[in-house]
């Protein structure tokens, strides 16, 4: 399997190599057999269209007043702030799993490593619905939430930062637990024998030496959760300043006032390209 | 035995792993130095490690300063170790590493950083405090390394190849540091090497290791005057033979006799240097040399200054000899020659 880092390195590169890796690409062309070469340019084509789409069809004139709307406001920084609450979520729970699962030697691991990554290849819907088993009103666990504590986590704002959560923090654990396995874990060893418990190493050796990974793991877990459609419309629902987040208001806003959907989309994309250049320049390149 | 409270290191490693078992018994008092020294695989690492903790025993014991430490955590161990290619901590500068120990073990930010300033200081890395591990040599690498392990204040400090990451001229000096500052240590110090002459320069005591085993113990000198096994013998350069001695006779194990200068009975060792042989195209005559063998060249290669003769014959031995020798006896591989070594230059000791 190919892991999300691997996959996002990738994409930056072709769209802004520089000039230097434009000649090289030249020379590659010329010798490119046809047979390659035309699916090749379909495939480029299939991928860059729609967004050129996007721009085309932009409303330019009317763009600042869509994007000046109060709902508009309200969704972007409901996916803000929820997108970022769950990339938190995910950095204090996924580094720790991620450190059982490249240093702790415990049996069932590959099951366990197997479990964390399933929520990557589930449909998220299918995570929206086993969430509100879970912690729905009558699930398994939210029963007890709701009669013992008061608790109520499905069509609430906690509830839409649990679902990107759920779907974002395996892009984390798999992005750290490679970078964990990469590094020596002999440093540890070293720590050990100055006088560091385990918890001390991992927090002045090891967390330093892996920071880059870690930073790598959050801008992935935080796009992902930015993106984040079928768990949360499933499990939180889609109440305008309480669960809906801009793909949700992007896809309500279809329906009704398309103009409206290409403005957030806009604003989507954008955030997007922000990601892959500041992935690309402060940490792809770094690592 | 060492009795409890004894200060000093006693210790039995034994540690399983299937297929190879490490079984070493090592003893050494304060201010010792004791090297580990064998062939790759020979189980020094695991020694250490099991030293350090890093690694369980799986029978054995461990006692320091009369303290038991075989269920001790490495972190608790009053164990210092340089590893073989120093594990600095890459995000922290020289300094950082050296105050790393001394503020694991308590104490405060400020204290801790005076304290490895010190230590640097004594290393003649002052100038260095704040450089990264990336922009050291490796020399200066070896010695925060070293530092780093002594800001502990071990009782035990333990050296993983400490100069086998160096190259030979840097080697040299890095040497001679080493063997001062372990001279200056006044715990027990155990290192590990492979290399015979780092283990000579800086231990008072080797232990070599062969196989997971001690094969032999001893000074630098003893172990380099009287090796027991093959792989000594090669280590200090060395033709080794085993035999029954009878008086001056000694019929050895693989098949001639050799006349020696001691007086022996029972079984023995016989040990010469390769330079103590000489070879000739010729039976020679006249000649006082009673160890004379029938041989045939095997190969050839350069020694310093000198060729080495790998013979094979009557008798199987290495030879030194001059190139202006080697190129008027002109020897190439598969050269019958006669091989003398003088009695005198042979030396013979119980086994």
């Amino acid at each position: 399997m190919t892991s999300p880092h691997d996959t996002s390195a990738a994409v930056p590169d072709t769209l802004t190599g520089g000039p230097r890796r434009g000649r090289v690409r030249t020379r590659a062309a010329r010798g490119a057999p046809l047979p390659l070469l035309l699916p090749a340019l379909l495939g480029l084509a299939f991928l860059v269209l729609p967004l050129v789409a996007l721009l085309v069809r932009t409303p330019w004139s009317s763009l600042s007043d869509q994007l000046t709307s109060p709902e508009v406001w309200q969704a972007l920084r409901l996916s803000l702030l929820c997108a970022t609450a769950a990339t938190a979520v995910s950095l204090v729970l996924g580094v720790p799993l991620a450190w059982l699962l490249a240093r702790v030697d415990f049996p069932g691991r590959g099951l366990v490593r197997a479990l964390v990554t399933l929520p990557l290849v589930l449909p998220p819907v299918v995570g929206g619905v086993a969430l509100l088993m879970a912690l729905g009103r009558n699930g398994v666990v939210g029963k007890w939430l709701d009669a013992w504590f008061g608790i109520t986590l499905p069509f609430t704002t906690t509830g839409v930062v649990i679902a990107e959560a759920f779907v974002a923090m395996p892009f984390l654990v798999i992005s750290v637990e490679g970078t964990l396995r990469a590094t020596d874990p002999r440093y540890e060893e070293a720590a050990a024998t100055l006088g560091a418990s385990r918890f001390t190493a991992f927090r002045r050796v090891t967390l330093p030496l892996i920071a880059p990974g870690i930073a790598a793991g959050a801008v992935l877990a935080w796009a992902r959760a930015l993106g984040e459609f079928g768990a949360t419309i499933t499990f939180a629902g889609n109440f305008p300043g309480r669960t809906q987040t801009m793909p949700l208001a992007v896809y309500l806003a279809l329906q009704s006032d398309p103009e409206a959907a290409i403005a957030l989309s806009l604003v989507l994309l954008a955030v997007s390209i922000a990601v892959l250049a500041g992935l690309r320049d402060r940490w792809m390149t770094a690592s | 035995m060492t009795a409890l409270g004894t200060p000093g290191l006693d210790a039995r490693l034994v540690v399983d792993r299937g297929i190879f078992r490490l079984d070493v018994a090592l003893t050494a008092g304060p201010g010792d130095v004791v090297a580990l020294l064998g062939p790759n695989g020979a189980g020094k690492t695991t020694a250490l490690r099991a030293l350090a903790g890093l690694v369980p025993l799986t029978d054995g014991h461990l006692r320091l300063d009369g303290a038991a430490l075989e269920r001790t955590p490495p972190e608790s161990r009053p164990v210092g170790v340089v590893f073989q290619d120093y594990l600095l901590f890459p995000h922290l500068t020289a300094l950082d590493n050296v105050a790393f120990g001394p503020r694991c073990q308590g104490v405060g930010k400020a204290e801790a950083r005076a304290l490895a300033a010190a230590w640097l200081e004594r290393m003649g890395l002052a100038e260095h405090a704040g450089a990264r591990p990336r922009r050291l040599s490796g020399g200066q690498a070896q010695r925060v390394a070293l530092a780093r392990a002594l800001a502990t204040r071990p009782r035990l400090l333990l050296l993983d190849e400490p100069l086998a990451a160096l190259d030979a001229r840097t080697r040299l000096d890095v040497r001679a540091q080493l063997r001062r500052h372990l001279a200056e240590f006044e715990a027990v110090a155990v290192l590990v090497t492979h290399d015979p002459l780092d283990a000579m320069v800086l231990a008072d005591r080797l232990v070599v290791v062969e196989d997971g085993r001690t094969v032999q113990e001893g000074t630098p000198a003893d172990i380099a005057r009287h090796p027991r096994t093959d792989y000594i013998a090669r280590l200090v350069g060395l033709n080794l033979y085993q035999g029954r001695a009878d008086g001056h006779t000694v019929r050895l194990d693989a098949g001639p006799s050799l006349t020696t200068t001691e007086v022996l009975t029972g079984p023995v060792f016989v040990a010469f240097p390769p330079s103590a042989v000489t070879l000739h195209r010729e039976r020679p005559t006249g000649t006082s040399a009673r160890n004379l063998w029938h041989c045939e060249v095997a190969g050839l290669e350069t020694h310093g200054d000198q060729i080495r003769a790998d013979l094979t014959g009557e008798l199987p031995l290495a030879a030194d000899l001059t190139t202006v020798a080697a190129a008027e006896l002109g020897l190439h591989p598969g050269t019958r020659v006669w091989a003398t070594v003088k009695a005198a230059q042979t030396h013979a000791y119980p086994v």
